[in-house]
């Protein structure tokens, strides 16, 4: 891989089983040393193009070169280059810490001396020294996580493929596992994640794609992204109807619900947007308030103008 | 990819399959105690009608003579009962993540079959030891010297590298754990329509031209000659033509089975 080649290029990608169309056209170009965040729901397509990236399935049509390597002619040079941690848990339950590890080693074809001391290091590095000689299986999620990741990296691979890396993980959990692959960045690793969760691609990412039922519809930083979608919203919980009514009448651009009595006002996050919206409240109506940053449903109704739900076929099969 | 990483991977295979069988023995131990039980079985409520009807030199026997004559017939038992166990953990291995992630490293992809394949000979060495061992303490005696015994070895050893073969084909073909423990049953069934149980002489027209013929009638065949230290004749040969025929076979299928990028 040259400097002047992109960790991963690709052009026109189409993914469909059947009638049903998976991938429609994606473009994608991720240059070396640079973290890019596929963000969308579950079945927009993200672990189908990781799954194509990393040769483990075939792609329909386009160009697709990952490290320099066609993915379909040269596949063992893909191979070679990366490394993937998956949605579900690609760790041997029946072998410990510390021989998933070795495994690992042995299949990255490191010496004995040199697997034993990358052994230890990953241990000490991902927590995992109490645990290294337990069978994996009695891992709890966080740690099977760490685990899994370690085992992706113990081969220094220069482009990691991470496909929703923090799904199903406590906040605590999700924190360390940002820290670990914060490392891997800084340490000048090509990353290419795939998450639901506009926090995660925020914190990790230097571009972001939205994948949108097989195509991306919006790609760019972070900030950019924002900019594009109308922000957050303060949400107001009301005592009674007249001070919910008041409060909509001063808010034209907010959304209120007479039943639950709660108002959404539009909010930039800012303390004078915050500021403009406490002003116009009687203390005595409101009950309640809760200040949400654009989530991703935010974001997906302003540049899909639907609602992040996934399609009717459900989970496509990876 | 070298030969070189391709044995060195297949020797990290056959350790992790070895982990394995260390850490899950339940299953390797009903799959030793189903031939035992057949031996039980067979010779102790079926063995002394079965060994008056023994033919030539067995001819007119008892009991005794028959648990000779069965023996052979239970070490391949012994053999197709690991090879059957081979299918279900080849299968079962195939639903576990691990396998996705090997299939993204830059390895010798064969060398996950390889591991499992190498295991299961390796564990049918021990069942073979074991129920050896369980025949001679019924009073199992043999006239082979050790020439003959290095034989029993070695055509055991092929024939569970063939058969093992043929079930980790059927174990990745599965469509679950469930199908990989019923279709390779026939393994189980076959050596009762071949010279393992009873003479094929005492078979009817038909049915003992297809227990003569069968790839399993020359197998026991030539193993009960080599441990009755007896002439093993063109069996020997037929024998070791149908293994490496069967682990041919049973090789490339594997390979294409595993190797295939799935369209899903």
């Amino acid at each position: 891989m040259t400097a002047t080649n992109p960790a991963i290029e690709v052009s026109g990608l189409t993914k469909a089983y059947g009638e049903h169309t998976v991938l429609d056209g994606v473009d994608l170009t991720v240059p070396e040393g640079t973290v890019y965040a596929l963000l969308g729901p579950n079945g927009a397509g993200k672990t189908t193009i990781i799954n194509i990236l990393s040769t483990l399935l075939t792609p329909g049509d386009g160009e697709i070169r990952v490290a320099g390597f066609d993915v379909r002619r040269e596949p063992a040079g893909v191979r070679a280059a990366i490394g993937v941690t998956g949605q579900f848990s690609a760790i041997d339950e029946l072998l410990t810490g510390a021989e998933n590890l070795r495994l690992m080693a042995d299949l990255a074809h490191l010496d004995r001396a040199s697997a034993n001391t990358t052994v230890a290091l990953m241990l000490e590095r991902f927590d995992l020294v109490e645990a290294a000689d337990r069978r994996a299986q009695t891992y709890s999620g966080g740690m099977k996580r760490r685990l899994d990741l370690a085992m992706t990296l113990i081969a220094r691979p220069r482009l990691i493929f991470l496909d929703e890396p923090t799904a199903g993980l406590d906040p605590r959990s999700r924190r360390a596992l940002w820290a670990i692959v914060r490392e891997q960045i800084a340490d000048g690793v090509t990353v290419l994640l795939t998450t639901q969760y506009l926090e995660e691609a925020d914190q990790l990412a230097d571009r972001i794609g939205v994948l949108d039922r097989g195509r991306l519809v919006a790609e760019g930083t972070a900030a950019e992204l924002k900019r594009r979608v109308p922000g957050g919203h303060v949400s107001v919980q009301f005592t009674n109807a007249a001070g919910l009514a008041a409060a909509a009448a001063a808010h034209p651009e907010a959304t209120s619900d007479a039943e639950e009595l709660t108002l959404q006002v539009p909010n930039d996050g800012s303390i004078a947007g915050l500021r403009r919206v406490l002003d116009g409240l009687d203390d005595n109506d409101v009950a309640g308030l809760t200040v949400e940053s654009a989530d991703l449903d935010d974001v997906f109704l302003a540049l899909t103008g639907h609602a992040a739900q996934a399609p009717a076929a459900e989970e496509i099969p990876a | 990819m070298s030969t070189t990483y391709t044995v060195r991977d297949s020797a990290t295979m056959l350790r992790r399959n070895l982990l394995h069988i260390r850490r899950y023995p339940s299953l390797s131990i009903m799959l030793v105690a189903q031939p035992i039980l057949f031996l039980l079985l067979f010779v102790y409520v079926f063995g002394g009608t079965l060994g008056a009807g023994l033919p030539g030199r067995h001819g007119g026997g008892d009991r005794q003579d028959y648990l000779v004559f069965i023996t052979p017939g239970i070490l391949f038992m012994t053999v197709t009962s690991i090879a059957l166990g081979t299918a279900i953990s080849t299968a079962t291995d195939m639903t576990t993540g691990i396998i996705a992630r090997f299939r993204t490293m830059n390895i010798a992809r064969v060398s996950v079959l390889t591991g499992h394949v190498l295991g299961a000979v390796i564990k049918t060495g021990f069942a073979v030891v074991i129920v050896t061992a369980f025949a001679f303490g019924l009073g199992f005696r043999s006239d082979a010297g050790p020439l003959g015994w290095l034989g029993v070895i070695g055509l055991l050893i092929l024939i569970a590298f063939s058969l093992t073969w043929l079930t980790v084909g059927l174990g990745l073909a599965a469509d679950s754990v469930e199908t990989a423990s019923n279709t390779p049953l026939f393994l189980m069934i076959l050596p009762f329509i071949s010279s393992a149980f009873v003479p094929t002489d005492a078979m009817p027209a038909g049915l003992r031209q297809f227990a003569e013929y069968q790839p399993f009638t020359p197998m026991i065949n030539t193993l009960r000659a080599l441990v009755n230290g007896a002439p093993t004749g063109s069996d020997l040969w037929l024998g070791i033509g149908w293994c490496a025929l069967i682990a041919l076979l049973g090789y490339l299928w594997s390979r294409r089975l595993f190797l295939r990028v799935p369209a899903k």
